[in-house]
């Protein structure tokens, strides 16, 4: 059996977001919602952690560093876009500056959309993420990618809002 | 002999079992503390069964060949110890394993794991005069520094040495890796320098570090419970009530005070190891 969904260690990564829901990312920590009790530790540190929370959009200046912390967090590892800003862009969609969500840049494995997301839609898009943490991990098992990027068609994630990419793979699929 | 061998091999079995539940209770202390509810008590045991299954990343591999020797001698160490060998052997031992944790943090070359190792250096220096002070100590209390004679000294070191011992729960605060000197590491919530030391660190290489804490911090208890063992079951019971009282203790510590800067950590070190230890073996040696 796998433990990797038993102690899920976060690192918290905040793009061009308002605050709003990195205060709300916070507040899961604190004793009204305790996410330790779920094994789940915010670790600072890329090379420690099993999932990346990402709020705000995406612009050319957090880019890489998106990428950076992505590239450098051992599989099998998921991605939560956390907030509507960071699932499509959300009101800076257009902006001159902004590439648009997370998964212009990195694949995403869930979405958690609100303005900002609540903490308790936080915790659930991260339950939701140790599922896919697990397929993973038994992909890793059978020795197959554990992104999938060795598959024809890719997996549908978890709540995509409608006009991501994902959302529009599983269209197609 | 037979005595011996069972030691080190219940110590080989039962370390890390005691060791992560510590830790377990450890962190399920700490949420009420803070009145969460915290994770269950079994949780070390997932994180570090999880680290097992990660993937593989070192960037330099000669750094977990050094946790790997981090590892190796601090179970030596607890093996010598359980196995009544003599206090300085032990304690030197204990010193090469935390140098070879030194050297595979600088190895990573990572300006956040090369801070880390620079402070755990000053913590090392920090402890070293009051583990060494306590060894002198045990000998002058008993006329012994094997821990197989400690055992079963005719009476308590603890009425001996008791200055000692208080010096020593106090740089149990460092080795434990609790808050006012948790400098290097940055355990759990006392995130400072990334990871500290074990920035680096990921997967297995990581789950290495767990283990030899895990490991080490039941050596450490098994110290605390030397003061109080008089060859008596009433001795050791006292010891063992007296090493988790001491672990309560930290974990208290942990939750009330905020980070110290190192200078702190140094300077209250040495003068507890002079005001207590060498006070302590000066009157023992007087009387």
């Amino acid at each position: 059996m796998s433990y990797v969904a038993k102690s899920p260690w976060i690192i918290h990564y905040d793009g061009s977001s308002c605050n709003g829901c990195d205060i709300e990312v916070l507040a899961c920590l604190t004793p009204m919602y305790d996410v330790e009790r779920f094994g789940i530790v915010n670790t600072g540190n890329p090379k420690h952690a099993d999932v990346f929370l990402i709020t705000g959009a995406v612009n050319e200046r957090n880019k890489g560093v998106i990428k950076q912390i992505y590239d450098q967090m051992p599989e099998p590892k998921v991605v939560v876009a956390v907030g509507i800003c960071a699932c499509s862009g959300g009101i800076w969609e257009e902006c001159y500056n902004i590439l648009g969500g997370t998964d212009k840049v990195i694949p995403v494995d869930c979405y958690v959309p609100g303005c900002a997301a609540r903490p308790e839609a936080i915790i659930d898009g991260v339950v939701a993420g140790l599922g896919v943490l697990a397929e993973k991990r038994a992909r890793m098992e059978k020795g197959l990618d554990p992104e999938g990027k060795d598959e024809a068609a890719p997996e549908a994630a978890v709540g995509a809002p409608e006009g991501t990419e994902a959302s529009e793979a599983e269209k197609e699929a | 002999m037979t005595v011996m061998i069972i030691s080190v091999v219940a110590y080989l079995i039962l370390g890390p079992i005691v060791g992560g539940l510590l830790a377990g209770c450890d962190r399920k202390i700490t949420a009420h503390m803070q009145s969460r509810v915290g994770p269950p008590i079994r949780q070390p045991f997932y994180d570090v069964f999880k680290l097992t299954e990660k993937e593989d990343i070192t960037v330099n591999n000669v750094q977990d060949f050094y946790v790997l020797c981090f590892l190796i001698f601090t179970i030596v160490t607890g093996c010598l110890f359980f196995a009544g060998q003599s206090l300085l052997l032990v304690f030197f031992t204990l010193t090469t394993a935390s140098t070879f944790l030194i050297v595979a943090a600088y190895s990573s070359n990572s300006p956040y794991a090369e801070a880390g190792a620079a402070r755990e250096l000053l913590q090392v220096m920090a402890y070293e005069p009051m583990v060494l002070l306590s060894a002198i100590g045990f000998y002058m209390a008993t006329g012994s520094f094997d821990v197989s004679q400690i055992m079963t000294s005719e009476t308590m070191p603890f009425f001996a040495v008791w200055g000692l011992f208080i010096g020593l729960v106090f740089i149990m605060t460092i080795k434990f890796r609790k808050s006012p000197f948790d400098l290097s590491m940055s355990e759990h919530a006392h995130q400072e320098l990334v990871g500290g030391l074990k920035t680096e660190f990921s997967g297995k290489t990581l789950a290495m570090v767990e283990v030899a804490h895990w490991y080490e911090n039941v050596m450490l208890l098994g110290l605390i419970f030397l003061f109080f063992a008089n060859g008596t079951v009433a001795g050791y019971v006292i010891g063992v009530v007296v090493a988790l009282l001491t672990y309560f203790l930290e974990i208290f510590i942990d939750n009330s005070f905020a980070r110290m800067k190192w200078q702190a950590a140094i300077n209250s070190a040495w003068i507890v190891a002079a005001a207590l230890g060498a006070v302590n073996l000066f009157v023992l040696l007087l009387v």
